[in-house]
């Protein structure tokens, strides 16, 4: 059985349908990358996915194994983090927070993972210093180790390059390419349909000329077809 | 001398209550300011002790011999609400804050003034806005109260330091971890509520916001991590709480008690 299953799915606020019936599935080892235009309902659908939100109708489904609060999230960075004195090594272990429901403090065990997570992201040698003073890449990358302390299978990402140079840009997403050949299954919201062409294993599209399918298929659909000479015009 | 000094003033109790008063709500204020100024609500030390004037306008005017028991539960209450906007973006958080604090201290100037108890109105409020003498008039029970809620404070905040640290810094990324919160930002906001409450034995309702936000701003300044911000908050807080609660008796500034 499929990590995620959506069926039917209709997401959105007090009632208002941002994006309807939505059918995808995620299976373990994925890469799959959520495109679209701002409003089509891309970030609805990734808090549907992590239940910080209810679907209008329609269910997501957890399979193989994956408990509902399984789910690694990479959020965007707010602004209240700016300026919030914390070191690395604080935040990376808030990761494992939901493992310990009333236990008040961390287990030895997960400092160690923690550790380990920082290695992977090779930024070990950052773990005491204080995060507002690293550079935006740094910050994603121990945001990225906390979100594999929260959950080692399935990571959801949004926008994780937002705000990036290309240079930086192009080091996270061969980061995360890497978590992914791993064997850890990788759900992406972007708006950058070059690097989903690049790096998915599949691609939902949201939106008007909606689509779901492997990134081959994608890339001989219409739809693909249409939004990738769109966006070379662009560029052009 | 000094040293000699303060060992005779602390046969008297009413010297002792309010060192140790004093010291308990710094310590309680400061402990939570840090996270309360990283959230973005300075002013709700401001807003909720002004919610507390209100009811215990209202609760002398129901001559209720223990306003505690209603001013605390009420503050709470709002301090919940308060906290609530923030996520809500409907009415921000400072628009909250200022829509309660000043209707709630609106409300308790009217009912003082209209059912007016005591013949010196203006000395009563005078004294609930600063708390000049409250502090040297505590009764043995409003001390037993204030380390009993201290005690309480400090070891929840120790309980969930670290779901504390997780919900400020990121709640969006907390809640999809499956930590509840909802249930800390209300535990965040009831013990608010109740430091402020016993703050307002100290400083009164103004001067709170002093004590939450700058041991807090002031250890920002110099640490970067939480855990080191939060521990040097505390102190700076108790250190300056003890010098100023010890330093009018050593100085000579009050009369020799009789």
């Amino acid at each position: 059985m499929a990590l995620i299953t959506v069926r039917d799915l209709s997401v959105g606020y007090d009632g208002h349908a941002v994006a309807e019936g939505l059918n995808f599935s995620v299976n373990q080892g994925d890469y799959l990358c959520i495109v679209g235009e701002n409003g089509s309902g891309k970030t609805t659908l990734m808090r549907t996915l992590l239940r910080l939100q209810e679907p209008l109708s329609g269910r997501v489904l957890t399979g193989d194994g994956l408990r509902k609060n399984e789910i690694g999230y990479l959020p965007q960075q707010t602004v209240l983090q700016k300026d919030f004195p914390a070191s690395v090594r604080e935040i990376v272990m808030s990761g494992f927070q939901g493992r310990c429901t009333l236990r008040p403090f961390y287990s030895k065990e997960e400092r160690r993972l923690a550790l380990g997570n920082l290695r992977k992201m090779g930024i070990e040698g950052l773990a005491d210093r204080c995060y507002r003073e690293l550079s935006g890449g740094q910050q994603q990358r121990v945001l990225l180790a906390r979100a594999l302390c929260a959950a080692g299978r399935v990571l959801l990402l949004d926008e994780p390059v937002s705000g990036l140079d290309p240079k930086v840009s192009a080091e996270m997403y061969g980061l995360i390419s890497g978590l992914n050949r791993d064997g850890i299954t990788v759900i992406m919201v972007s708006h950058d349909i070059q690097a989903a062409v690049t790096h998915a294993s599949h691609i939902l599209q949201l939106g008007k000329d909606s689509f779901y399918g492997t990134r081959d298929e994608y890339l001989e659909s219409p739809t693909g077809k249409h939004f990738l000479e769109h966006k070379e015009e662009g560029e052009a | 001398m000094m040293f000699e000094k303060l060992v005779f003033y602390l046969q008297y109790p009413f010297v002792r209550y309010a060192l140790v008063v004093g010291v308990l709500t710094a310590l309680c204020s400061s402990l939570l300011g840090v996270t309360l100024v990283l959230k973005r609500f300075s002013f709700i030390g401001d807003g909720l002790s002004h919610v507390a004037f209100g009811v215990i306008a209202v609760a002398s005017v129901l001559k209720l011999t223990d306003d505690m028991l209603l001013v605390l539960p009420v503050t709470a209450v709002c301090a919940v609400l308060i906290l609530r906007t923030g996520q809500k973006a409907k009415i921000s958080g400072d628009a909250a804050i200022a829509m309660i604090s000043v209707g709630a201290m609106a409300f308790g100037y009217l009912i003082m003034n209209v059912f007016s108890t005591s013949p010196n109105l203006s000395g009563d409020v005078c004294s609930t806005l600063f708390g000049s003498t409250s502090i040297l008039t505590l009764r043995r029970k409003d001390v037993r109260l204030c380390i009993a809620l201290s005690v309480l404070i400090v070891v929840a905040f120790i309980m969930f330091y670290n779901k504390i640290f997780a919900v400020s810094f990121d709640e969006e990324f907390s809640r999809s971890a499956g930590t509840k919160a909802d249930m800390y930002n209300n535990l965040i906001a009831v013990i608010t509520a109740a430091v402020i409450v016993l703050a307002m034995n100290l400083v009164g309702s103004l001067l709170i916001s002093a004590l939450i936000v700058f041991p807090a701003l002031s250890a920002m300044r110099l640490f970067k991590s939480f855990r080191s911000v939060t521990i040097c908050s505390a102190v700076l807080s108790v250190i300056c709480a003890f010098r100023a609660s010890s330093s009018p008796y050593l100085q000579g500034l009050l009369s020799e008690p009789r």
